[in-house]
């Protein structure tokens, strides 16, 4: 890719408009810097991208396949469409799964409006959900001293295991168990309060996009994220080496 | 290890066969050993003591012959001889009845179809050589397409060859295997890995457990061919935990080829080293996933990741990795030995050479088979496979395990090979072949399988993690004929997005069981609507 020690520089097509673009960027970077809206909710500028949640697929010309623009880098020629009906279908149908599979109930919900999951359906238009919710029991983690663990909003995007992981260094957070049944613990399944290697530097807390992770104490409607720390943290870092 | 010291083994191996009149093999592959094939060598080497034969008559424990239904099986030595269903009880019935002529009840009649309508190539030694002694497959003429390989090719020779096969993976995707080792050859850096599929997950499949147990070398060998073709040093074999008979095979022979200088470093006297090690996996089917499974053999948790980079590009440890299926390392040496040509000359026009499929279900010859791609299923199924047991009638034929489909009687004349079945909405798969009989429910049997991608999906991504657990529950919805017309349309559309939307295979192939019964008994499920409005 690098020509002369460089990075070489494309240009693409987004929704039929011509764009240029570094070739080690993802079709998301790449529409971002457009203003092209695309949905994602596992992705977070400064984390490591997974393709997890799904909500980026594009169209590209050529391609059977759909592809999560978070985790595909762009090529000389490419042509990318980002709306269609289909894709719109697509895109509500898994927010639709999602709120499917967990009680999310935004009334009694301390992320109320500072919902990403709930700014995004209104976004794409959600006004019911079809298939059948599944009314899980999970618990309520609130042994930490400053934040509370709720089981009931997690959507598994991971980005707390990625930032505790990749920006704190502490990887307090992992996935355990499969399928249906995953679900996010810290340390080997301990109680969070008891987590030894927990640095409660809240950075887990600020970049969930629901309300699965809050600060004690607030209640509906009352947790603000600050999910801005995280642009300025990685770009010090890079500029330190 | 020289040429000559393969070909003195061989040569010992010929003289100490030739010293004994015959040689009563006796399969100790998963199937057989369950029903006490260990009791059958231990009686009938004491019935032969008690004859005075054992001077005259070997007993030897071999790998898989295939008929698992009859098993525990017996052959005979050079008389082309079975027996089937013996047990240390009526072991005497082998050893009374040696002389050529003689008939007992147990004797299987070794001209019948599923016998002489295969064709071996993966399993040329199965039931033949003893798994657990590397000297005979040396007298198979194992290790002589390594040295050959090492002594007379350059990599880009050997991949030429593989390219000219025409051999596809035989792990499911049927992706071109000469492609995909020049790929790997091509990719830059020093150190590139090989890597063996062995975590073998389908319900009914258990093609990749045979040949592991039967003939353990000949995965070695085509690991050791691959990696001298494209440059690796270092190779690992994924094998599940749930195969502890293969697994301890395994490191029989792994220890085996190291002592005798097949694997190691200096191979055959040349600069090329390469060593295989075993890693199991921990019973997650989703880690039969390429990147599912480099991330276990890292150590971290078996979820897949979306590609590109491929593994060839960046695979373990993100270094090239080259990754093939048991059964396409198994297809290695004998390309090598035979020719491109010779193995080009069998099979179809896109898919060459010979298919093992299980063989299971409502089928009277139960077992491993190995037949040449573009045979039909009619042929495999009837001729080779018995047809229905009990005169019942034919209904369906599953391929592919959970990412296959159902296949209905009309399409039986179809020509299996990998592009026919994704055209009739199944795959080829890993080759399990799960027959249904007319009383089957095929509700049931999506809701089978639908229940188990729910439980083996890794939950990274939504459209699987969630899309499987509702598609499985609107289908005991059908399945308890409590079912809506609505439920119908939801069902397909679920189907829709998380055959599209999902991150891996796994996923992406979920709906299959679904959709291909939809498409060909349709009925099944509407008859499940009407029952609710009446």
């Amino acid at each position: 890719m690098p020509v002369n020690g460089q990075i070489k520089i494309v240009t693409l097509k987004v929704n039929g408009k011509d764009v240029s673009a570094r070739a080690d960027q993802t079709i998301l970077q790449v529409c971002r810097e457009n203003e092209v809206f695309i949905p994602t909710l596992c992705h977070l500028e400064g984390l490591s991208n997974i393709g997890a949640c799904r909500l980026c697929m594009v169209e590209v010309a050529g391609q059977k396949k759909l592809l999560p623009a978070c985790t595909t880098t762009v090529n000389e020629g490419m042509e990318i469409t980002t709306t269609t009906d289909r894709l719109g279908h697509y895109r509500r149908m898994i927010l639709e799964l999602i709120f499917s599979e967990r009680n999310h109930t935004c009334s009694v919900c301390v992320s109320n409006n500072y919902c990403e999951l709930q700014f995004l359906s209104q976004k794409l238009g959600i006004d019911h959900i079809r298939v059948p919710y599944r009314f899980p029991k999970f618990n309520v983690d609130a042994s930490h001293p400053y934040f509370v663990l709720d089981h009931n909003r997690c959507i598994l995007c991971t980005r707390c295991v990625r930032v505790c992981d990749e920006i704190e260094g502490a990887h307090v957070w992992d996935v355990s168990g499969r399928g249906i049944q995953a679900r996010v613990i810290t340390e080997l399944n301990q109680p969070w309060g008891s987590a030894e290697t927990c640095t409660q530097c809240g950075k887990c807390v600020n970049v969930c996009p629901v309300g699965a992770l809050s600060d004690k104490g607030r209640s509906v409607a009352e947790n603000k994220k600050r999910s801005e720390f995280l642009p300025y943290l990685t770009q010090r870092r890079r500029e330190k080496i | 290890m020289t040429l000559e010291e393969l070909q003195e083994i061989k040569a010992g191996e010929e003289l100490a066969k030739s010293q004994k009149k015959k040689s009563l093999h006796v399969c100790v592959a998963a199937g057989c050993m369950s029903q006490n094939a260990d009791g059958v060598v231990k009686a009938l080497q004491e019935k032969l003591r008690e004859k005075n034969l054992e001077k005259e008559v070997e007993v030897k424990g071999v790998g898989c012959m295939g008929l698992c239904a009859a098993g525990p099986l017996v052959s005979v030595e050079p008389d082309n001889r079975m027996f089937q269903e013996i047990s240390p009880a009526n072991a005497h019935l082998v050893t009374d009845n040696l002389e050529i002529g003689k008939r007992t009840t147990n004797d299987l009649p070794s001209d019948s179809p599923f016998f002489t309508r295969q064709v071996k190539i993966v399993t040329e030694n199965c039931g033949v050589i003893n798994p657990e002694k590397i000297e005979e497959y040396i007298a198979a003429d194992g290790y002589l397409a390594l040295y050959a390989v090492l002594h007379d090719m350059e990599p880009a020779e050997v991949v030429q060859n593989m390219i000219k096969s025409g051999l596809r993976g035989r792990g499911g995707g049927g992706y071109p295997t000469g492609l995909k080792w020049s790929t790997v050859s091509k990719a830059a850096g020093q150190k590139k890995y090989v890597i063996c599929n062995a975590d073998e997950g389908d319900p009914g499949a258990f093609m990749d457990r045979s040949v592991l147990e039967s003939d353990p070398h000949r995965i070695l060998e085509g690991m050791a061919i691959a990696a001298y073709a494209i440059g690796a040093d270092e190779g690992f074999i994924y094998v599940r935990a749930e195969y502890p008979l293969a697994i301890s095979r395994l490191k029989t022979a792994i220890k085996q080829a190291e002592r005798k200088g097949v694997l190691g470093s200096t191979i055959f006297g040349t600069t090329f080293n390469f060593s295989v090690s075993i890693r199991l996996g921990a019973g997650a089917f989703v880690c039969g996933e390429e990147t599912a499974l480099i991330a276990s053999i890292e150590g971290g948790r078996g979820t897949p990741r979306p590609r590109p980079p491929y593994p060839a590009e960046s695979g373990l440890w993100g270094k090239p990795t080259l990754i093939n299926n048991v059964e396409t390392f198994a297809n290695v040496a004998p390309i090598i030995r035979k020719g491109a040509e010779w193995y080009s000359s069998i099979g179809t026009e896109s898919s060459k050479g010979t298919k093992v499929f299980a063989l299971a279900g409502q089928v009277v010859n139960t077992g491993l088979i190995e037949v040449p791609m573009g045979m039909s299923l009619r042929e495999i199924i009837f001729e080779i496979g018995g047809g229905i047991p009990g005169g019942r009638k034919f209904k369906a034929v599953q391929t592919g395990g959970p990412s296959g489909g159902c296949i209905p009687e009309e399409f039986l004349d179809i020509r299996v090979d990998y592009e026919s079945l994704t055209k009739l909405g199944s795959i080829m798969g890993s080759g399990g072949m799960i027959v249904m009989d007319e009383n089957s429910n095929m509700v049931d049997v999506a809701r089978y399988f639908m229940e188990f991608c729910m439980s083996e999906s890794c939950g990274k991504c939504v459209p699987c993690r969630v899309g499987t657990a509702q598609i499985y529950d609107l289908l005991t919805r059908f399945a308890e004929k409590q079912a809506t017309e609505s439920d119908l349309v939801l069902l397909e559309e679920l189907c829709d997005v998380v055959k599209n939307t999902s991150l891996c295979g796994l996923g992406q192939s979920a709906p299959n069981p679904v959709l291909s019964t939809l498409k060909y008994f349709r009925h099944e499920y509407l008859e499940r609507i009407q029952a609710e409005v009446i």
